[in-house]
């Protein structure tokens, strides 16, 4: 039988939203105080929603330890406590949160193959929260 | 279709252990969870059920009914109790929080007359939930 399995981690990290394709009038209307020049930071709540088989003989399914060290050591490590302009994947891109889940999206999908990866989930803030299942 | 979601909680106590593997296995499988003395959570239950509002009434599904069918089959049965011990269906399968999520859902689906189960999530700590939707 099929089940779904969610885990929340937290992570903080810092970013700035700024285009720079758009003029700076247009930055600040578009991303407001997140365009502020030095940047602010969140504390990151993560949902990773994996399914699959419930195994027979561990009724799981998938050890979470398997997906601790995943998560671990390709987001908390590379995200946590950083700042996410400075980061290899958002050199090109606005790190926005929509964005972010779509690249940790992407890192879990290629790393973790225990289970099957339904959604990734992330909220900003505890108003709001963005949610990426794959294209 | 609307849906509505009703979230109780109990607390339970439960180990893992597979009499199948060796103690070390069991030991590398289920971690702190393979310890014979039992250790327990607070569990948190949402259970989403479906249907049409009904038109004189305006409900989905009479949420005393529900909340009877909860006592009765979820909270009677596991609340303050050893999964493994005093919950049949953990006789012989492992109470992880996939297999509570499943067993859930089969007590309540049958008891259900008026809205159709759509989902049982069981929340085991904060931060790790398992949904269930039915067999597939």
């Amino acid at each position: 039988m099929k089940a779904h399995l969610t885990r929340r981690y937290i992570f903080s990290a810092s970013h700035r939203l700024h285009c720079d394709e758009l003029s700076e009038a247009q930055n600040r209307e578009a991303y407001g105080k997140c365009n502020n020049p030095h940047g602010h930071g969140h504390n990151y709540a993560l949902e990773v929603t994996v399914s699959g088989q419930v195994d027979a003989k561990t009724g799981m399914v998938c050890n979470l330890a398997d997906l601790d060290g995943t998560v671990g050591g390709e987001v908390l490590n590379r995200f946590d406590h950083v700042n996410l302009n400075q980061c290899a994947e958002f050199e090109a891109m606005v790190p926005t949160t929509e964005n972010l889940s779509e690249v940790i999206f992407h890192i879990l999908k290629q790393k973790f193959k225990a289970a099957h990866l339904e959604r990734v989930r992330l909220e900003e803030t505890a108003m709001n929260s963005f949610e990426y299942c794959g294209d | 279709m609307v849906y509505l979601t009703r979230k109780c909680e109990f607390s339970a106590s439960h180990y893992y252990h597979n009499p199948e593997f060796s103690e070390e296995e069991n030991r590398r499988v289920f971690g702190k969870c393979a310890n014979l003395n039992g250790h327990g959570h607070n569990y948190t239950l949402e259970v989403t059920v479906k249907g049409e509002v009904d038109a004189k009434t305006g409900f989905v599904v009479d949420l005393k009914e529900l909340k009877e069918i909860l006592n009765c089959e979820v909270l009677d049965a596991m609340d303050h109790r050893h999964l493994n011990k005093e919950v049949p269906e953990f006789r012989d399968r492992i109470p992880t929080t996939e297999n509570l999520a499943i067993a859930i859902w089969k007590r309540l689906e049958s008891k259900l007359k008026v809205a159709q189960l759509h989902r049982v999530r069981v929340y085991e700590l904060p931060d790790l939930f398992v949904d269930f939707y039915g067999e597939s």
